[in-house]
């Protein structure tokens, strides 16, 4: 490495030759601790039956699947935004009593249990519920157990990262644009949407990116809200599981899938999250 | 009047109370130190900062209360703030999108303006490839899409490189001529204001502390913050007749005045000897050399003694007068070279 008189290569040369020396006692666990996040992926490629891959794919229920997964999920992801977006600008920019309390309850989904928040959506959406009883009979609309239940399922539990996202992008976006704006005649609403939003943009596109992978891979809150059904709310991760107990085969088929989106959406992501320093 | 204005914003440790008439076509500067509160009194002038208290009317319409986006203001920010996600034509365009015209119509008003601030290839880049004078123009076009009746340009040149400054300012000296309303800009550059202002108000405090035209402010200051601006030593004395008493020193002056007075000469009207010169020149007294730095092609040397002074000599006079640091030295300037005036 040549060495040159900017500080900046100075620290990288400190730190190659001090800073970055690695205790010995930590190499093993490190190994291990890779081993173990990777070998199941590695066993799922060696163990995928290649040869009959794309005659498995074009199964009707495995496309039944993968169809209402990417449907419910970019439709999930769609409300998410509509919804998510206002409440990150109210979080990062509103002043009201008990916003931390407000942030925080966002973030439950994050934490809860799947399965947890799909107990929940039944209490409150199901037919007996306090809000599904006059879905019900005012609308005649039944939400669990059906697609758009499915849809309900993965937007709860995926929200929080797009609003996450979201708020952070405001929170760091300079809000003299928006004065700048205001002094050229823009109402608030103009101001939102030709300075705030494109000024934020990278950070909704994240968000919605994560947010969409969250609900694809959505298992526990459908499976209790929406049920298991082929073709309405069978989706992909319910598909595999129920495929591993009759057709392992077409089990580690609907995972390869799953990997793969997986992994496109990380490299559509590297410049956000995987370069963090 | 075109711009009547009686600004006060209140913060907790802070009061901005100023008043500010502009004439139509006038151009004003408000100059004063960093913290003074001459950007919140251009802020609250846009709207942008809430006034507690005054008024502010413009073209006899009262602003007092009227919010940013409905105001016929038209601003540049320090650092322009050009909108990074648009063209610098649609930055433009912007603000006559925003009161109502078409998108063709707003962009014919853009192309019109970039044209006129000599930006005519420039329409389809962004912001980030303009260079900083050209950014200052597209913020400036921008700002006149709207055909504000008082314009706003908060430390214009500030944040351009020496050389960039001296062109940019002379074009925003031009297009400041051809501007109709009333101007207000802020800058702490006493150069940007006698070259861009018919009229400079010095803020300090928060409280206007002299206005008047730039010749009159730079030959009469009525503070240190602003004598050192335009480079002169300043004293507050009591005159009578043709003498004024400055603490202990009595200068000899050319007017014949009375009372409470200011006496401001410049740095290089002071003439330094090692020792008492003969004769007995009037407005001497001795000093000890405090500091000594290089300024411009001469050199400034700071004495402390009866008063605090400031004086100019060549680098040749330096070295001949072997001065050092801490020495006793004389000084004098001529009566002629001082400039007494009313407190």
């Amino acid at each position: 490495m040549r060495l040159s008189h900017s500080s900046g290569n100075h620290r990288d040369v400190r730190r190659s030759r001090v800073a970055g020396r690695i205790p010995w006692v930590l190499t093993v666990p490190a190994a291990a601790g890779l081993l173990f996040l990777v070998l199941p992926l590695a066993g799922l490629l060696l163990r995928a039956p290649w040869p009959t891959l794309l005659p498995r794919l074009a199964e009707p229920n495995v496309l039944e699947a993968l169809r209402l997964s990417l449907v419910t999920a970019t439709i999930a992801t769609a409300v998410c935004i509509v919804l998510g977006v206002p409440l990150a600008w109210v979080l990062a920019r509103a002043e009201f009593p008990g916003r931390r309390i407000v942030r925080a309850l966002v973030t439950v989904p994050l934490v809860l249990p799947p399965v947890v928040g799909g107990v929940a959506l039944l209490l409150v959406l199901g037919r007996r519920g306090v809000v599904g009883q006059w879905l019900d009979s005012a609308f005649g609309i039944t939400l669990p157990f059906t697609t758009a239940g499915v849809m309900v399922a993965e937007a709860f539990v995926a929200m929080p990262f797009l609003v996450i996202s979201v708020e952070g992008a405001l929170r760091a976006a300079d809000l003299r644009y928006e004065e700048a704006a205001a002094t050229l005649g823009a109402s608030r609403w103009t101001i939102f949407r030709r300075v705030t939003l494109p000024l934020v943009a990278p950070g909704v596109a994240a968000g919605a990116v994560l947010c969409w992978a969250r609900a694809l891979g959505e298992f526990g809150a459908t499976i209790t809200f929406a049920g298991n059904f082929p073709g309405q709310t069978q989706t992909m991760p319910l598909a595999v599981y129920l495929a591993l107990e009759t057709d392992p085969e077409a089990a580690i088929v609907l995972s390869l899938v799953l990997l793969a989106v997986s992994i496109a959406i990380l490299a559509s992501l590297r410049d956000r999250w995987v370069n963090s320093p | 009047m075109s711009l009547n204005a009686h600004l006060v914003v209140e913060r907790s440790a802070f009061r901005l109370d100023i008043t500010l008439s502009v004439a139509d076509g006038e151009v004003v500067a408000l100059l004063g130190p960093n913290g003074a509160g001459k950007t919140t009194a251009l802020r609250a002038l846009a709207g942008l900062t809430p006034m507690t208290g005054g008024s502010l009317t413009l073209d006899g319409r009262d602003l007092t209360r009227v919010p940013v986006e409905k105001r016929a203001v038209g601003m540049v920010f320090q650092d322009y703030l050009l909108f990074p996600h648009l063209s610098a034509l649609d930055n433009v365009a912007f603000g006559p999108r925003c009161r109502g015209a078409s998108k063709s119509q707003a962009r014919r008003t853009a192309q019109a303006l970039l044209d006129r601030v000599g930006l005519t290839d420039q329409a389809s880049s962004p912001p980030g490839r303009l260079s900083g004078g050209q950014a200052q123009r597209v913020a400036l076009a921008r700002a006149l899409a709207v055909k504000p009746r008082l314009l706003l340009l908060d430390e214009p040149l500030a944040a351009l490189d020496a050389h960039t400054r001296l062109e940019v300012r002379a074009g925003l000296r031009r297009h400041l001529a051809a501007f109709t309303g009333a101007t207000v800009l802020v800058t702490h550059d006493p150069l940007d204001a006698m070259v861009l202002a018919d009229r400079i108000i010095v803020i300090e405090g928060g409280h206007t502390v002299q206005e008047g035209a730039p010749a009159e402010v730079a030959r009469r200051p009525r503070t240190d913050y602003v004598a050192k601006l335009v480079g002169l030593n300043l004293y507050r004395g009591e005159a009578e007749g043709h003498r004024v008493r400055v603490g202990e020193l009595v200068f000899s002056v050319t007017e014949e005045i009375d009372g409470p007075v200011f006496v401001a000469f410049p740095p290089a009207s002071v003439a330094l000897f090692r020792s008492r010169p003969d004769g007995s020149p009037r407005n001497l007294w001795e000093a000890r050399i405090d500091g000594v730095e290089r300024h411009g092609d001469n050199v400034r040397v700071h004495l402390e003694g009866p008063v605090s002074v400031s004086a100019d000599i060549t680098q040749a006079a330096l070295a001949e007068l072997d001065l050092q640091l801490g020495q006793q030295v004389w000084a004098s300037v001529k009566a002629t070279e001082t400039h007494a005036y009313p407190a």
